[in-house]
């Protein structure tokens, strides 16, 4: 006897096709790169267009009028994420590969070549975690079209692909404030309009004018350098300068320089820091900003734990890096320790993955810390992944409330953030989520280490801890050999597919998708 | 003067035999019986009919009256009667209210629901307990420029440590102009080297929260003694109110409350109050809590004889004080007879309040601070002012050299006047001026 299902997939996929279809139109700037610079990717674009193209109408075609529900909110938007990722891998396949009877391969050793190696490339980018797997990170080695679309993938992906589609879809003005709970980082969403999609709108413009703003910064300095006489940033070329205010904001990651940011100037990357530590900020504040209410930011719970523990762990690791005598031109030099405390703990805390220096040749303890950040994440309604400052915040202070109520049980004691009085049903629901995380993040850390048996040497338990963390995490880099400037093609194919599954699951806050997984939620 | 009392329950029958030797009473309410007892014990003319008739109210004169009370036991009822009479005639009206959400309203714009002044019986019943545990509480509260200003009267206590400074001295708050010292009836203008000796009553105008301040500031330390744990049992609105106050002034009392969701909602509002969710006549339960060891135990439950018994279970444990908030006025006496230190009465409380108001009469944003020394007056200033446009220290050469600016309101905006102020055209300025100047300030500024 079969049931009848009680979720309208067909609904969720011609969205899932609506959205595909619109994927055409950020396909076309790898394209304009290819024409422009003619050193290849053409033919991969215009194929993955056409692709995209078909295969969102072909979508669309299930449900002409989808209606959509929580549920169906749920199954769209994680088969949205799933379905972008793979269009997304789309160029770098047909980059190694070539397209048989059309054109020849143009960068056959490309290391992407590996459908596994080509999906956990395109999930990173789109899931802003920055991890990658490209055995040479250069512009000899790839076209600059495919680098750009790494760093675009990424930057789509950062203010999330649903709340763009909320945006500009006027069919998803209705479901529309479901679907991005289910996508937006953090327990709530915060409508600032009355309209959800004024409100993805002045999201994604806050999010496009701070982009622009670090693009002009990083390009002007490399502008200045000259005027002033001094070289003030000789890499950051327009391209490079495009490149990285693509993938700061979302707190993404990816660089095409193989040595990250350590490849740029101190000055670039003092520029650097501010963007990421206000990409980890929710951006409902940058509206509260703009609207001219300073009182809103310096009076949220979030904002002032965020900032603390940032203030709290730079402080740390500044002074690990001032006093480690192994470490030639840091150790006892403050700008150096100074610059590069604060980049990395921006960099962890708001899971963005750059790298100033390459923090393998930190010491121990040091490595720890930011061990402990990979589970910070952020603030709620940012870009950013991990656990996010406002459960942390809940989390405790339900703690202490434990404590007190154990000695007065009679005791009623509501949790209050900034003085908002937090709901108990979203207390038990954080509660719920930080469990949830850590008993994923240790079983996959188990299986990850277990699967690294096939590789040479196998893994060692701060390499699989630090890669599973990163990646459920959406940070990027790990330790060791999975360093900043290593790559985790080393991982076996089967690890490199779940890590992929786990950066969709840690973007989308593991509650969308592993809701699709019980029972309940198909039938009745 | 002609006073219509609507509803003869405890407060307005109080209020009736209070004000009846001096003025010509009406009194209206529903019920024949109480309509009856009233024509024999109290010196009033009494109306039977409901008080929102327009019929009723017409057969009680209303149009020809000064004030009319509504002091039914219903809120509604009591705005509608104001909003009645003020249809069928001019008087100036009082209603009790016990929801303090229609005093919140009302305090904005002062003219609300046709009420010209509110009395809400749980708070002053809040006020009350707050002022017995030791705290000043202003002994009258006017609020000016839809609640923005604030005028009030504070009772210096000779521990406070105002007592015996100059007015520059104790002039340490922002936006907060001290007006006027009354002592012995008499008002006199604070000035820079004034005395405020103690015992007296000083009169400041100023934005609410500094208003607020300076009521946590008269009362010393001293005054209050080692009071530091105060247990308010009963969430009711009277108990809220207490902790509420208690919390104002920088304490974080302990409350007890039967009912889980009503101890939730309470602990919402109040952050820095402990509430628990437990029966409070549970002995064990007292004892586990260390009530024994409070300062003071205010009792707010619906029974009075649960109060008493609270009461009476926490002086066994220790506590230091018990009040009590206690509905039947009968039981008043015999209560702190057996054991209660204070009762408080609310129909007391109020009926007092009114009769107080209405002996001290006070008209539309005319505050009389003493009876025939001076007057809070709220002014628009337009062109024909003459401290438009100028700063103070120059206008003020124009005017009556004993009035004193207490705060100027411009849009949603309060600024304390100062010598260099330039008052503009649309500006709400509060002044205090004695009644024999009133006049001209009233027409040249």
């Amino acid at each position: 006897m079969t049931e009848r299902l009680r979720v309208d997939w067909r609904a969720s996929l011609a969205l899932v096709g609506s959205v595909l279809k619109y994927l055409a139109v950020p396909l076309c700037v790898p394209l304009a790169i290819a024409l422009y610079y003619g050193d290849g990717g053409l033919v991969a674009f215009v194929a993955t267009i056409a692709v995209t193209l078909a295969l969102g109408l072909a979508l669309e075609r299930l449900d002409t009028d989808p209606d959509i529900g929580t549920r169906e909110g749920f199954l769209m938007v994680s088969l949205t994420w799933l379905a972008v990722a793979v269009v997304g891998a789309i160029p770098y396949l047909i980059e190694a590969h070539g397209l048989p009877g059309v054109v020849a391969a143009t960068h056959p050793e490309s290391t992407l070549g590996d459908p596994a190696n080509a999906l956990f490339e395109s999930m990173s980018g789109f899931t802003t975690t920055g991890a990658t797997v490209l055995g040479q990170i250069s512009l000899d080695a790839h076209s600059r079209a495919v680098m750009m679309w790494r760093q675009e993938s990424q930057w789509l992906g950062g203010m999330g692909i649903v709340v763009l589609a909320v945006a500009i879809l006027p069919k998803l003005s209705v479901g529309g404030a479901q679907l991005m709970e289910a996508e937006a980082p953090g327990p709530g969403l915060e409508k600032l309009t009355p309209r959800i999609a004024e409100t993805a709108r002045a999201l994604w413009v806050l999010y496009v004018g701070l982009t622009a703003l670090e693009i002009v910064l990083l390009y002007g300095l490399h502008l200045l350098g000259p005027v002033v006489g001094t070289p003030l940033a000789p890499e950051m070329t327009f391209y490079n300068a495009v490149a990285h205010g693509l993938t700061t904001m979302p707190t993404g990651g990816f660089s095409p320089e193989a040595r990250s940011i350590e490849a740029f100037s101190a000055v670039v990357q003092w520029v650097i820091v501010p963007f990421m530590i206000a990409a980890g900020v929710n951006f409902a504040l940058f509206w509260h900003l703009w609207k001219g209410d300073p009182h809103h930011v310096r009076e949220d719970a979030e904002f002032r734990g965020y900032i603390g523990v940032t203030a709290v762990a730079t402080a740390v690791v500044a002074g690990l890096l001032y006093t480690d005598p192994g470490l030639a031109g840091v150790a006892g030099a403050i700008e150096p320790s100074l610059r590069h405390a604060v980049f990395q703990v921006a960099s962890f805390v708001t899971t963005t993955g750059y790298a100033s220096t390459d923090f393998n040749a930190w010491s121990a303890p040091t490595k720890y810390v930011l061990l402990v950040l990979l589970f910070i994440g952020g603030s709620a309604g940012s870009t950013g992944g991990g656990i996010k400052i406002i459960r942390w915040l809940v989390v405790l202070k339900s703690v202490r409330r434990e404590l007190f109520t154990t000695v007065h049980p009679e005791a009623v004691r509501p949790i209050r953030l900034g003085g908002q009085v937090i709901d108990e049903a979203a207390v038990r629901g954080i509660q719920s989520f930080t469990l949830l995380y850590f008993v994923l993040f240790a079983v996959a850390s188990v299986l990850v280490f277990v699967n690294g048996a096939a590789i040479e040497g196998g893994l060692t338990t701060l390499e699989a801890v630090s890669v599973t963390a990163s990646t459920l995490g959406n940070v990027g880099p790990g330790f060791t050999h999975f360093g900043p400037m290593d790559s985790y093609l080393l991982l076996p194919d089967a690890t490199k597919v779940f890590m992929a599954g786990l950066m969709w699951i840690g973007r989308l806050e593991v509650l969308p998708v592993l809701v699709l997984l019980t029972r309940s939620y198909w039938r009745s | 003067m002609r006073i219509v009392i609507v509803g003869a329950g405890e407060v307005g029958a109080s209020i009736a035999a209070d004000l009846s030797d001096a003025h010509e009473v009406v009194v209206v309410d529903v019920d024949p019986e109480r309509v009856e007892r009233l024509t024999y014990d109290v010196d009033a003319l009494p109306v039977e009919g409901d008080g929102v008739e327009p019929g009723v109210l017409e057969d009680a004169d209303v149009s020809e009256a000064d004030i009319v009370v509504a002091s039914t036991d219903d809120d509604e009822t009591n705005l509608a009667v104001c909003g009645t009479a003020a249809t069928l005639g001019d008087p100036f009206t009082i209603a009790r209210v016990q929801k303090t959400a229609y005093l919140r309203t009302w305090r904005r714009t002062r003219r609300a629901f046709d009420v010209d002044f509110m009395v809400c019986t749980d708070l002053l019943t809040a006020q009350s307990v707050v002022r017995v545990i030791g705290f000043p509480t202003a002994t009258d509260v006017d609020p000016f420029a839809g609640g923005r200003v604030q005028m009030a009267e504070f009772e210096v206590p000779p521990e406070s440590p105002f007592a015996g400074q100059t007015v520059e001295e104790a002039d340490r708050f922002d936006a907060l102009t001290f007006a006027a010292i009354i002592e012995d009836g008499d008002a006199v203008i604070a000035r820079g080297e004034t005395v405020i000796p103690a015992g007296a009553k000083v009169l400041v105008i100023g934005a609410a929260r500094s208003v607020e301040a300076f009521a946590a500031a008269v009362a010393p330390e001293s005054a209050i003694g080692d009071i530091d744990d105060i247990v308010v049992v009963g969430g009711s609105q009277q108990g809220f109110l207490v902790a509420k106050l208690l919390e104002e002034r920088g304490f974080a009392p302990r409350l007890v409350e039967h009912d889980e969701d009503r101890a939730r909602e309470i602990a919402e509002r109040l952050p820095k109050t402990t509430v628990m969710a437990h029966d409070a006549t549970d002995a064990d339960f007292l004892e586990r809590e260390n009530v024994g060891e409070a300062d003071v135990v205010v009792s707010c439950l619906d029974s009075d004889e649960k109060c008493l018994l609270v009461s009476l279970l926490s002086k066994r444990l220790g506590a230091d004080r018990a009040i009590a908030s206690i509905e039947t006025a009968e039981y008043v006496s015999l209560f702190e007879t057996v054991g209660v230190d204070v009762a408080v009465n609310p129909r007391e409380v109020t009926a007092e309040e009114i009769t107080r108001f209405t002996r001290e009469r006070r008209a539309e944003n005319v505050a009389i601070v003493e009876p025939g020394t001076a007057e809070v007056l709220e002014i628009e200033i337009d062109s024909e002012s003459v401290l438009a446009g100028r700063p103070i220290r120059e206008a003020v050469a124009d005017l009556p050299s004993e009035i004193v600016i207490g705060a100027i309101t411009r849009a949603n905006d309060v600024i304390t006047p100062r010598g260099d102020t330039v008052v503009e055209v649309g500006d709400h300025v509060v002044v205090f001026v004695p009644t024999s100047a009133s006049a001209e300030v009233a027409e040249r500024v």
